[in-house]
């Protein structure tokens, strides 16, 4: 037997995690692969109180994120190589106009 | 006649896997899991996966090319759908690693290589970020992690929990939550059609036809 909290302790790690590499990492792509990281966080814990409440709406929930987390995965990949054409660098730093 | 084929085919696989599936214990009549043994190893399998994972995720910050990065970020992923599948989300797990380990991580690798993305360079921003960002973030987790551990009631998960189905999934996405469905698949089509927009090169830039 495993306490739920220790799942919920897991993706508040995770969560964690990707906050910090979304304010430290410098490389655009590395950046939105720390926004990946928090959703995955976000869906553990969903599924945790899905488990908890006995309950498949959690589930369900954490399918819809997916699906946005792939529609955005397209979007931003495709905004990033639209970036990196225009300024040919991918550093946050140098990336600071929206005008391309 | 291919219909008859097909049928004893099928039959056929039926009994290899019945006959497989009659030497391994969980299958025998009458077996029950006992308890403490299920206990541990549902202990050493989240333990070993929740290390991988927080492993993954720390690699994740800690290397400076992207492509490690993006390593990483699949071994996070698949220990997630390992931890599903002992929260009893099958279908999540599956999900997880076709959707996201999979298709996600390709475009991300596929970014990754297309454009030659070097190794990043510190500057003064992350310095400063970094500086203010970790007492910030340090603080925050220990906000949710005094939440839960002080939260009344949170149950237990154990091996022997029933595992969510994607019967009963699908019972309640195509029934109650149609439309949400029906919504995320054009979303998921005007981003394809966004991402090739924006992707493709624009009219001045393309080379003249020959």
């Amino acid at each position: 037997m495993i306490p739920l909290s220790w799942y919920l302790l897991l993706s508040a790690a995770l969560f964690s995690l990707g906050v910090i590499g979304f304010l430290i990492k410098r490389n655009l792509i590395t950046v939105f692969m720390s926004i990946e990281l928090m959703l995955n966080g976000v869906n553990l814990s969903f599924v945790t109180f899905a488990h908890q409440w006995h309950t498949v709406k959690g589930q369900i929930f954490v399918f819809f994120v997916m699906m946005v987390a792939a529609a955005e995965a397209a979007v931003g990949l495709a905004i990033i190589i639209a970036v990196f054409r225009a300024r040919a660098t991918l550093a946050v730093d140098r990336i600071d106009l929206m005008k391309l | 006649m291919p219909r008859a084929r097909w049928v004893t085919i099928g039959r056929d696989f039926h009994e290899v896997r019945a006959a497989c599936f009659t030497f391994l214990p969980f299958n025998r009549p009458g077996f029950r899991p006992s308890p403490a043994r299920d206990g541990t190893m549902h202990l050493i399998l989240f333990i070993v996966f929740a290390g991988c994972c927080l492993a993954g995720a720390i690699n994740l910050l800690v290397q400076s090319h992207p492509i490690n990065s993006a390593l990483s970020l699949i071994v996070v992923m698949t220990s997630l759908a390992v931890l599903y599948l002992l929260l009893g989300a099958e279908f999540l797990a599956a999900a997880q690693i076709i959707v996201y380990a999979g298709a996600i991580m390709v475009l991300f690798t596929f970014v990754v290589m297309l454009l030659n993305a070097g190794r990043e360079e510190h500057t003064l921003g992350s310095r400063a970020a970094s500086a203010v960002g970790f007492p910030a973030v340090v603080a925050i987790l220990a906000v949710i992690a005094t939440v839960i551990l002080k939260a009344q009631g949170l149950g237990e998960a154990s091996l022997s929990d029933p595992i969510t189905t994607t019967d009963e999934l699908s019972k309640v996405l195509f029934r109650d939550l149609l439309l949400p469905f029906e919504l995320t698949s054009v979303l998921i089509l005007i981003a394809i059609l966004g991402a090739v927009a924006l992707a493709r090169h624009g009219d001045g830039e393309r080379p003249a036809a020959k």
